[in-house]
């Protein structure tokens, strides 16, 4: 056998084993898709007969009336969401810049390990920790009470995000920054993390989008309501919630506002992010 | 070390830059042995030795980097235009205005675009006249040689350029703050030769206005660009002489048999 054979031959199974590895990897990518489609595909082809104004206008109606919508719930998402972010970005953003631009802070493995443990505890522990903090000692439950749950489980998944994204950016452009004559704190806000936002960006979404599915922690602090909200320190409604409640009721016509109300929830956080991406898109350096 | 061949000969009378017997640490490491040196004004001074000789690391002690690596320790002093940058009350970020410098690697900051990168110095220290920041901007690209190939793009993202326009980005950048002295740790050895060439070339129009503080591992770089050379080894200056002699009658043993090749 001469030299060529041999090459010959390892280059035939070589292009065999090429292409059976190239096969399996586009199986795995499908397998791991497949759910997504389905999940979308069922939820709109069930949501969709439900979905009309009143949906997003009306308040749940009594059993046996007909019409009636999950407004108060919308609303109550939009409500919890919103104010949870409020306060869990900035502290997770925060926390992350730390961890990134601080690591050698006496500090920073504390606030690591403090950070990993909260992003590993089951969120509906962190509903009984709002619980005793808030609906306990006010005497109630309350949308504070599930904004401040929401916010908690928010802030690891922003500060984990946030400090790989920011452990990308190269030394040499902070001592960039630096032998430009810029203090440290410009130099890590607006050279390290603003040239880093949409990588920050994309993780506060992903924060956000697990957030706004969130129902166990709000069962015993934000509870919920057939009312649109009262402010802060009432209990009020949230679609996660009104969809458990309802999806498990014997009445066709709330189960029905349930699929529509998983159908709003699933599309409101694709365009979150997609419109995310959108913007972002064409700023990427 | 003997102190004789330490100082500047001919000796410099005036210099804008003096550091007195340097010496730099890391943690136990001693990385910078009582080096003194003067540098001359509106000059290009090179900084040659192998791998390890401490150049770097004494570049960066001229404009208090050195300081911002945990574990980094400085003594001595150093003068710019007769003042201790390491004078009690003396602002680091005060010292690095006036001591700018470039870096190994090109290194645009990210997602600013080309124009944003240049002004960025005075944009982060609060000037907001658009006329002064647009006439900085074509002030200091036209000094880096770079006006020419960019002055239509000025919007583009400053990474979009290829390497050897990055790095002239980021001499317009030190350049736009008006330093008098320039700082460049190997600014061409991340570069093609082409690029590397536009440099060196650079070099000589720069002096006119600013005084270069170079480090290189390309001895025919220092020898082509360069006023006077300072041949470091084992952390000591061993030698500081105009380029032109020292690469043709060394007095050091060492620098002769490192020029010659012989080692590093």
């Amino acid at each position: 056998m001469t030299f060529q054979d041999v090459y010959a031959k390892l280059d035939a199974r070589r292009t065999i084993v090429n292409r059976l590895m190239l096969g399996l990897l586009g199986l795995a990518s499908l397998v791991a898709i497949l759910p997504l489609v389905f999940v979308l595909y069922y939820v709109v082809h069930r949501g969709i007969q439900g979905l009309n104004l009143s949906f997003f206008t009306q308040l749940p109606k009594p059993v046996g009336e007909t019409g009636g919508g999950l407004g108060n719930a919308v609303l109550g998402t939009l409500v919890l969401v919103g104010l949870g972010s409020a306060v869990g970005v900035p502290i997770g953003i925060a926390s992350g810049v730390f961890l990134s631009e601080f690591k050698r802070s006496r500090f920073a493995p504390w606030l690591r390990s403090a950070v990993e443990l909260l992003a590993g505890v089951p969120s509906i522990i962190l509903g009984i920790f709002a619980y005793a903090v808030l609906v306990v000692p006010l005497h109630g439950f309350s949308a504070a009470a599930g904004a401040l749950a929401l916010a908690i489980i928010l802030i690891p998944t922003v500060a984990k995000t946030t400090e790989e994204v920011l452990k990308l950016v190269p030394d040499h452009i902070r001592e960039a920054g630096l032998g430009l004559g810029l203090p440290r704190w410009k130099v890590i806000l607006r050279i390290v993390v603003y040239g880093s936002r949409s990588g920050i960006l994309t993780g506060v979404m992903l924060g956000v989008a697990r957030i706004s599915g969130e129902s166990a922690p709000l069962l015993f602090t934000a509870l919920n309501s057939q009312y649109w909200p009262r402010g802060l320190l009432a209990p009020i409604s949230s679609l996660p919630v009104q969809i458990y409640t309802y999806a498990i009721s014997p009445f066709d016509d709330w189960t029905q506002l349930a699929w529509t109300g998983s159908m709003v929830l699933v599309l409101f956080v694709l365009v979150a992010n997609l419109l995310m991406r959108a913007i972002l898109g064409g700023k990427k350096a | 070390m003997t102190p004789a061949t330490n100082a500047a000969k001919p000796p410099i009378p005036e210099p804008i830059l003096s550091a007195k017997d340097v010496n730099a640490y890391f943690n136990a490491f001693h990385a910078v042995r009582g080096v003194s040196l003067d540098v001359e004004p509106n000059s290009v001074t090179a900084l040659i030795g192998p791998s390890g000789c401490g150049k770097s690391t004494f570049l960066r002690t001229l404009n208090r980097l050195h300081e911002e690596i945990p574990g980094a320790r400085f003594e001595g002093e150093v003068t710019l235009e007769g003042e201790n940058i390491y004078g009690r009350g003396m602002d680091p970020v005060q010292v690095r205005r006036k001591i700018g410098m470039v870096f190994q690697k090109p290194n645009p900051f990210p997602s600013l675009s080309i124009y944003e990168n240049v002004v960025v110095g005075l944009t982060l220290a609060g000037v907001k006249d658009r006329r002064l920041l647009d006439e900085t901007a074509e002030r200091a690209l036209k000094h880096s040689a770079l006006w020419d190939e960019v002055k239509d793009k000025l919007r583009a993202p400053g990474t979009s350029l290829s390497g050897g326009q990055q790095q002239r980005l980021c001499i317009a950048r030190a350049l736009a703050v008006k330093p008098p002295v320039i700082l460049m740790d190997e600014p061409t050895s991340a570069l093609d030769p082409i690029s590397t060439a536009r440099i060196e070339e650079l070099l000589g129009e720069l002096k006119k206005e600013v005084t270069v503080v170079i480090v290189t591992h390309n001895m025919q770089q220092a020898a082509r660009c360069s006023d006077r050379t300072a041949f470091f080894f084992m952390g000591e200056l061993v030698e500081y002489d105009r380029s032109t002699r020292l690469f043709t009658n060394p007095q050091d043993k060492r620098t002769e048999q490192y020029i010659t090749g012989r080692f590093g």
